[in-house]
């Protein structure tokens, strides 16, 4: 059931009536019914997966936090030595399980892929046959976000929940299960658990909310997503210039498409009066990509931190390596290999995370390298700042980093448009070889599934959100437009409305795009 | 207080007012203007500007609006006819829109061309929209929409139809915005009109089919068809119009010939009285044998005419003053508009 679907918004009609109809507190059941009722129309086998995770999840945790908390009851030896290798040994098993259904769904077939091509290098003839395997949508959060409830139990940052079914709620609610954010067990259950009165504010504020997510998706990116699908599809025919206009086209689907379900998402669970981290703080106004990262998928960059980059780095053998290389390399130079080897395995991990395919891989470790080499030449840069000090407060300087930051992130994402890697690194050599500037002005563009109107609805629509993000600087927008007269609102409102109603990429004729989160 | 309870109603009623009327306005400036258009698809709605007093209606696809002409079977035999009839009309669709025309009248004949018994699923959402948007909202039309829909259709976009049209706002032109109210009558009766001329000449033969038994969802409505008229008091007439193509297979002739035996109904088949009704393939057709044109279409309502007196209930009724004065008016437009047809050809 696509967010953007008649069935979805009728499913959120009998929700949001029967919510507030019913007494508070049962409120939390029937979100757990409906999120497995969303989960079930998705796909009745997906509901076996998402069980068995809750399922593990619920009793790992609940018999690590067990020994936590008869902690003062042991001999402070006996802790440390025994109940604490009891206590990873039960974090393995939960882990093994856990990452083993994801692998198995979503990597089997790459595995197989790989291992084929190895056969072929060597010589060998014999093929190892692809699998039908189910892969369950949002398994990539939804284990995400089981697995981060895991590790704070597991750290004892919070206490493992007593209530198989409210934990059962925490994985599986529906509007982040399928594209996030992976919400804290900490955070979320602050409100996903109590009761919530009525609150026409808070209502309408979530409506708005969902409508602007709607503008976004409908709008925009499902609308300049011809453009992009039919520049991708033929790498022949569209070299060039041609590349930077994928890019550029590309870089405001993915934002438009999935900024737009984030708003779907933390607009319907604000009018279920439950408050979702926010997922993105205007990332293309970052002016590094280690600022962009910190802006762009929030909650999947700091679950990678959380539980993968501060583990790894301060592990047994990341620490052995840190001594011998500031022994071998010097103390500078020593202290930065164990946390680059650190954040290498995170953005190997977080290009596999979005995909099965190497395009994924490379561009996670892309976004290393340029992270990386910033981070080497930050002496260069600050020698540079301190020659030039006036030019850091200018406004032409700012926006001169913001350009090039998005320029690089165009670069580093078309990895994952292109078929594989090495057609990427292809069409990017045609930015060079191929001299058809003249397409950006000649009409060449309105061949690209995409008319003149469609652009002139492309351009009011990104000058939309970009004079909603200046404004976001100084506060939420809806909260500044709700201190505006009755009439001035209704007009705002009702014309966003209207604009997704004529406007919107849906219906007849369109095809239902699938949020590209979803497929993560 | 009482004040701003006031203001607060007011306000929200206004509000409304404002919503409701700007989709309003907004669907009927989006819809396709059929009649300007594509006219096919103005034919169904035509219906319920007229007076409900028919003796016949004709159901069926263009083999019924493009072939026979109500005008004749009034001026020269006296039966006041209607015909309900869209393009590529499937047999089910044929089914509501009889149980929408006994809403309104309960005429004492109803002709079904029997081509559409050919489809046994909806064939384009196009067509699905020419023969449903047209009706009034009543259960038949919802069980219509239901039965016809294409798996890309939704029944809310039937029902809101600027869900469906939305995407027109990029062919948006000036007739669009002078016509949000108005439309004019393209059918006579629900006949359509037209005068040019061109031959069949090399008609295909029809191609080997691998299964010539007609389908069982139309062959359902067939039968639902025969039991609501039969219920009714109204005697069915199965009829295939004179058209070359689609290619009229003989197995489908037996078919049609045994069901209408086993179930009493009387069948023409206009192909097979080519030579009675006086047809001409080169005169009479506008489309190389597809449909007839005027002539041919008075030729073959000459002959409908001249059974229906001779073999139905129907009477001849031009002593009706009421009538004949609504007919009156209705042969002067006719007549105006074969004219007019005629010059635009010359």
């Amino acid at each position: 059931m696509l967010f953007t679907s008649y069935e979805f918004i009728g499913f959120l009609l009998v929700l949001f009536t029967s919510y507030y109809l019913i007494p508070k507190k049962h409120q939390w059941k029937l979100l757990l019914a409906f999120s497995y009722l969303f989960y079930f129309i998705a796909g009745p086998v997906y509901l076996l997966y998402i069980a068995a995770t809750t399922a593990t999840i619920f009793f790992f945790a609940r018999k690590i936090d067990n020994f936590t908390l008869r902690q003062k009851e042991y001999d402070k030896k006996f802790y440390k030595t025994i109940i604490k290798s009891k206590k990873w040994r039960l974090l393995f098993l939960a882990l093994l399980i856990n990452l083993g259904i994801l692998a198995v769904s979503k990597y089997t077939n790459f595995a197989i892929a790989n291992a084929n091509s190895l056969l072929r290098a060597v010589g060998s003839e014999s093929q190892f046959g692809l699998r039908n395997i189910i892969v369950p949508l949002g398994i990539s959060f939804y284990t995400f976000q089981a697995l981060s409830y895991l590790f704070d139990v597991y750290r004892g940052t919070i206490s493992a929940e007593r209530n198989f079914f409210r934990f059962a709620l925490f994985v599986s609610f529906f509007p982040q299960l399928i594209q996030g954010p992976i919400s804290r067990f900490g955070d979320l259950k602050k409100t996903l658990f109590s009761g919530h009165s009525f609150d026409s504010k808070q209502i309408s504020s979530g409506l708005q909310r969902i409508l602007w997510g709607f503008f976004k998706k409908l709008v925009i990116a499902d609308r300049i997503a011809a453009g992009v699908s039919e520049i991708i599809r033929e790498p022949d025919l569209y070299g060039g210039a041609y590349v930077f206009v994928g890019m550029l086209f590309f870089a405001l689907e993915l934002y438009a498409d999935f900024t737009g379900g984030i708003d779907i998402t933390i607009g319907v669970a604000e009018v279920l009066g439950i408050k979702v981290a926010e997922n993105f703080r205007r990332p293309y106004f970052s002016k590094s990509i280690k600022e962009f990262w910190k802006r762009w998928h929030i909650s999947m960059g700091a679950w990678f931190t959380d539980y993968v980059f501060y583990p790894v780095t301060v592990s047994k053998p990341m620490l052995r390596l840190s001594k011998w290389s500031r022994r071998n390399l010097g103390q500078a130079l020593g202290k930065r290999v164990p946390i680059y080897l650190s954040s290498f395995i995170v953005w190997f991990l977080t290009g596999l995370w979005h995909g099965a395919s190497w395009n994924f891989i490379v561009w996670g470790l892309a976004n290393w390298t340029v992270i990386m080499v910033s981070q080497e030449l930050e002496p260069l840069y600050n020698r540079f700042h301190k020659s030039f000090p006036a030019l850091k407060g200018k406004l032409s300087f700012k926006f001169f980093q913001i350009l090039r930051t998005f320029t690089l992130m165009c670069f580093i994402r078309s990895f994952n448009c292109y078929r594989d890697v090495p057609i990427t690194f292809k069409m990017w050599g045609t930015m060079v070889t191929e001299r058809n500037v003249r397409i950006l002005w000649d009409g060449s563009l309105l061949g690209l599934g995409l008319s003149l109107a469609d652009f002139i609805i492309l351009g009011f629509g990104v000058l939309l959100i970009v004079w909603v993000s200046l404004k976001q600087r100084k506060g939420p927008v809806r909260e500044y437009l709700s201190t505006k007269p009755y009439w001035v609102k209704f007009v705002l409102w009702y014309g966003l409305f209207l604009m997704v109603l004529i406007f919107g990429a849906y219906g007849v004729g369109y095809d239902a795009s699938q949020f590209i989160y979803n497929q993560f | 207080m009482k004040n701003d309870t006031r203001v607060t109603y007011t306000r929200l009623i206004a509000t409304i007012l404002i919503i409701v009327s700007t989709l309003f306005l907004l669907t009927r400036l989006m819809m396709p203007k059929y009649d300007i258009g594509v006219t096919e698809g103005a034919l169904v709605a035509e219906y319920y500007d007229e007076i409900k007093d028919h003796d016949l209606i004709f159901i069926g696809d263009c083999e019924v609006y493009d072939n026979f002409s109500p005008a004749v079977l009034w001026q020269d035999y006296g039966i006041n006819s209607y015909i309900r009839g869209s393009a590529q009309q499937l047999a089910w669709q044929s089914y509501y829109l009889l149980e929408d025309t006994l809403y309104h009248e309960k005429p004492a004949v109803v002709i079904f061309n029997v081509l559409s018994l050919m489809y046994n699923e909806p064939q384009r959402e196009a067509y699905n929209r020419m023969s449903l948007e047209g009706m009034r909202w009543t259960p038949a039309k919802v069980r219509a929409i239901s039965s016809s829909m294409m798996g890309s259709e939704h029944f809310l976009d039937y029902v809101f139809p600027l869900l469906r049209y939305h995407s027109r706002w990029k062919e948006l032109d000036v007739t669009d915005f002078t016509r949000i109210f108005t439309r004019d009558k393209v059918s006579h009766n629900g006949f359509f009109i037209n005068v040019g001329v061109r031959p069949a000449i090399n008609v295909p033969e029809g191609r080997i089919l691998g299964n010539y038994d007609f389908g069982e969802k139309a062959m359902a409505y067939l039968d639902k068809m025969t039991a609501l008229c039969r219920e009714n008091g109204i005697e069915l007439i199965l009829v295939k119009a004179p058209s070359l193509y689609p290619y009229w297979y003989d197995e489908w002739e037996e078919q049609v010939k045994a069901y209408a035996q086993a179930h009493d109904l009387k069948y023409l088949n206009f192909l097979a009285l080519i030579e009675e009704t006086g047809l001409d393939f080169m005169t009479d057709t506008y489309n190389a044998g597809l449909h007839l044109n005027l002539s041919g279409a008075e030729k073959i309502t000459h002959y409908l005419g001249e059974f229906l007196l001779n073999n139905t209930s129907l009477a001849d009724r031009r002593g009706e003053a009421s009538l004949r004065a609504e007919w009156e008016k209705k042969l002067a437009a006719y007549d105006q508009e074969v004219e007019r047809k005629r010059g635009e050809e010359e």
